[in-house]
């Protein structure tokens, strides 16, 4: 077990060194914008002595690498700076639309997950009979519709036509838990469509591959009933490439969590995010592209680590 | 609308019996399932889903029809070549064809085809459909049919620019690093791998903020942040051809590196890449679109499918599917492209599961 743990060891220190990359990229992308900081707060219109002084304040002076350190050291503690747009902290327009977001992903993935691995292991079972068809047709459409297209059909029929649910998922940060679900229930469900036709078809071509195999096979041939040979021999076996594509979808979730937050006026990162690059607001995109990405990479981490477990070939690289 | 649902049932009832008397077993599966379904749907939400469904099967019907009569249209129309390789292709691929078909009509002879100008002002804000304004007005007046015409210009022609660029980054640093091995492909690979591990439209937004949004610029972000793929996707196919023993004769001969990507190599390679080119195509469309429609990617007065929707999004509270079309628009293409490559793998592959 010691090869075992030192391979995720491995992947943990170089899942942190992406992250650290990806942080300087990022760090150094702020620093191209045009005008630095102290500009932007001030204005057009400030005097030479007022940026001089705000620059000493923000240490905007110091030499790239150590503002670099100072930014991450604090990002680390949770500590983002100060809006360019507001001049609040970062942290604290943060911190509430953080646990908004989170709210809405699971969520969603607790729609998904259970319809997609089902649906996949029935497409699986039945391929090429009719339901497998309009399966892969449903699949293939869900994939192909941008997510503002699947969002408003869905507020057209379930929040206009028939009045279900809320249009406008105007969550508030005292909101009961059966409020909020109700509120985002529409956002939830956008995203839970598109994620669960990826995860449907990966289930599908991971099931498949797997009753391909030649242990199968055999059982098969020594006359083990049907049940018995996917409940015995294919799903223990099929946890691994289940796990992985969970993991690898609910990564992708955070990116579809951006459009749907738009569409649906959601209070979360993503909406944050959108409009602080409209108004060039350095910390504010900065602070949630780090988010993002320090999401993105520790889901494909429990995707590396999850299949290495689960996997002991993968545990031997040849 | 109560003698709707009894003829619904008894037309639904007299195909299942007959699918069930003629033994087609397909036919009687769905037909059973639809059955269910309907009683289930018509206890819930009354006659209208019932409508929805007739409407929905019929629209089924003639898409099939009518991507039936365009493959048999071009099996005669076709030479001999063509026509051969037309009557194997499914329906969902002949239908792929005409829907693309129809948007590179629309988008080459937009002018002759809009009735207004792109950005004319032609009618009140928000105007309602009628003989000379086909679909309405959008919030400035301009005439929406026209702008979805011209919109198939500008958005797939971006679409289109932006992923041959990213075709070209990807193959060539892919060609070389296949090629050339060592060191630089080691450092190829690493640069993609660091791309590959922000999601991309993250990575879009953060470049966006410091480039300021444009044409240009967002046709440059996006062909980087979508050449990784096209480049793992060359390097992988070109690594098992370079090892071949016509390039290590080619090798010996003295040949340049060049002669050796361009001869010896890209040819064999061309039949994965034209796939990956229709999927890749897919993804950048979309993600273009999805930037359009936060507002930061193609920029007004230009009409384009993702900007429209924003704009228009506000009458979807009044019930009108209005900003449904442009985003329709969209996704029709998508699936289409996806049918069309779905084909093509299946043909450059053989394999059929």
């Amino acid at each position: 077990m010691s090869g075992l743990a030192g391979l995720i060891v491995k992947r943990l220190a170089l899942g942190l060194l992406t992250l650290l990359i990806i942080s300087i990229i990022i760090f150094g992308a702020m620093e191209a914008l045009p005008g630095d900081t102290a500009q932007q707060i001030l204005g057009q219109g400030a005097t030479p002595e007022a940026l001089a002084a705000l620059r000493e304040e923000l240490n905007l002076n110091d030499p790239l690498p150590v503002r670099y350190l100072a930014w991450f050291t604090d990002a680390l503690q949770g500590e983002f700076g100060v809006s360019v747009a507001n001049q609040r902290p970062v942290a604290d327009q943060l911190g509430p639309r953080f646990s908004n977001t989170l709210f809405l992903a699971a969520f969603a993935a607790a729609i998904a997950v259970p319809f997609a691995i089902t649906l996949g292991v029935l497409a699986a079972l039945f391929r090429n009979s009719i339901f497998d068809r309009v399966a892969n047709a449903g699949a293939l459409v869900s994939i192909s519709s941008p997510e503002f297209f699947l969002g408003y059909v869905l507020i057209l029929v379930l929040a206009v036509q028939n009045q279900i649910f809320p249009p406008i998922a105007s969550v508030q940060p005292g909101m009961d838990f059966w409020a909020r679900v109700e509120m985002s229930f529409l956002p939830a469900l956008t995203m839970a469509l598109v994620v669960m036709a990826y995860m449907m078809r990966m289930t599908r071509a991971a099931i498949i591959n797997l009753l391909a195999s030649p242990y199968i096979e055999m059982a098969r041939l020594k006359g083990v009933p049907q049940g018995r040979v996917i409940v015995r021999h294919a799903l223990p076996n099929a946890l691994a490439p289940i796990i992985n594509v969970v993991a690898l979808n609910l990564a992708y979730l955070i990116t579809g969590v951006v459009l749907v937050e738009v569409v649906f006026v959601y209070p979360g990162v993503g909406q944050l995010l959108v409009d602080s690059v409209s108004k060039q607001d350095g910390p504010v995109v900065q602070a949630c592209c780090l988010i993002f990405a320090a999401t993105f990479i520790l889901f494909n981490l429990i995707a590396d680590v999850g299949s290495i477990v689960t996997n002991p070939r993968l545990r031997h690289p040849k | 609308m109560a003698t709707f649902s009894i003829i619904y049932f008894v037309l639904l009832i007299a195909g299942t019996a007959t699918a069930a008397y003629l033994k087609n077993t397909a036919a009687l599966l769905l037909l059973f399932t639809l059955l269910m379904v309907s009683f289930l749907a018509a206890l819930l939400g009354g006659t209208n889903v019932l409508v929805g469904f007739t409407i929905a099967a019929g629209l089924l019907a003639a898409a099939a029809a009518v991507s039936y009569s365009f493959r048999e249209a071009l099996i005669v129309i076709l030479p001999p070549n063509g026509a051969k390789l037309m009557r194997t292709a499914p329906l969902t691929a002949s239908f792929g064809l005409l829907v693309v078909l129809i948007y590179i009509i629309a988008a080459i002879f937009a002018p002759v085809i809009a009735p207004f100008g792109e950005s004319e002002v032609v009618a009140g804000a928000f105007a309602l459909p009628d003989d000379q304004l086909l679909l309405g007005g959008d919030q400035l007046g301009r005439d929406l049919f026209s702008r979805l015409i011209y919109g198939a210009r500008n958005t797939v022609g971006v679409a289109i620019v932006t992923t041959s660029l990213a075709f070209l980054l990807g193959t060539v640093a892919g060609l070389v690093a296949a090629t050339m091995g060592g060191w630089v492909d080691q450092l190829l690979g690493r640069v993609v791998d660091v791309l590959l591990a922000i999601p991309q439209l993250i990575f879009a937004l953060l470049l966006l903020t410091i480039f300021g949004a444009g044409i240009i610029e967002l046709t440059v972000v996006i062909a980087v942040l979508y050449s990784p793929l096209v480049f793992r996707l060359t390097r992988a196919v070109a690594g098992n051809i370079v090892v071949m023993d016509y390039i290590e004769a080619a090798r010996l001969r003295g040949e340049s590196t060049w002669y050796l990507v361009s001869r010896e190599v890209l040819p064999n390679i061309t039949a994965p890449l034209s796939a990956e080119f229709g999927l890749r195509f897919c993804f950048v469309f979309l993600a273009i679109s999805a930037l359009s429609f936060l507002g930061l990617g193609i920029q007004p007065p230009t009409a384009d499918w993702g900007s429209m929707v924003r704009e228009t999004a506000s009458l979807i509270s009044f019930g009108l599917v209005t900003p449904l079309i442009p985003a329709g628009a969209i996704a029709l293409l998508t699936v289409a492209v996806n049918f069309v490559v779905d084909w093509m793998l299946q043909l450059s592959s053989g394999l059929k599961e």
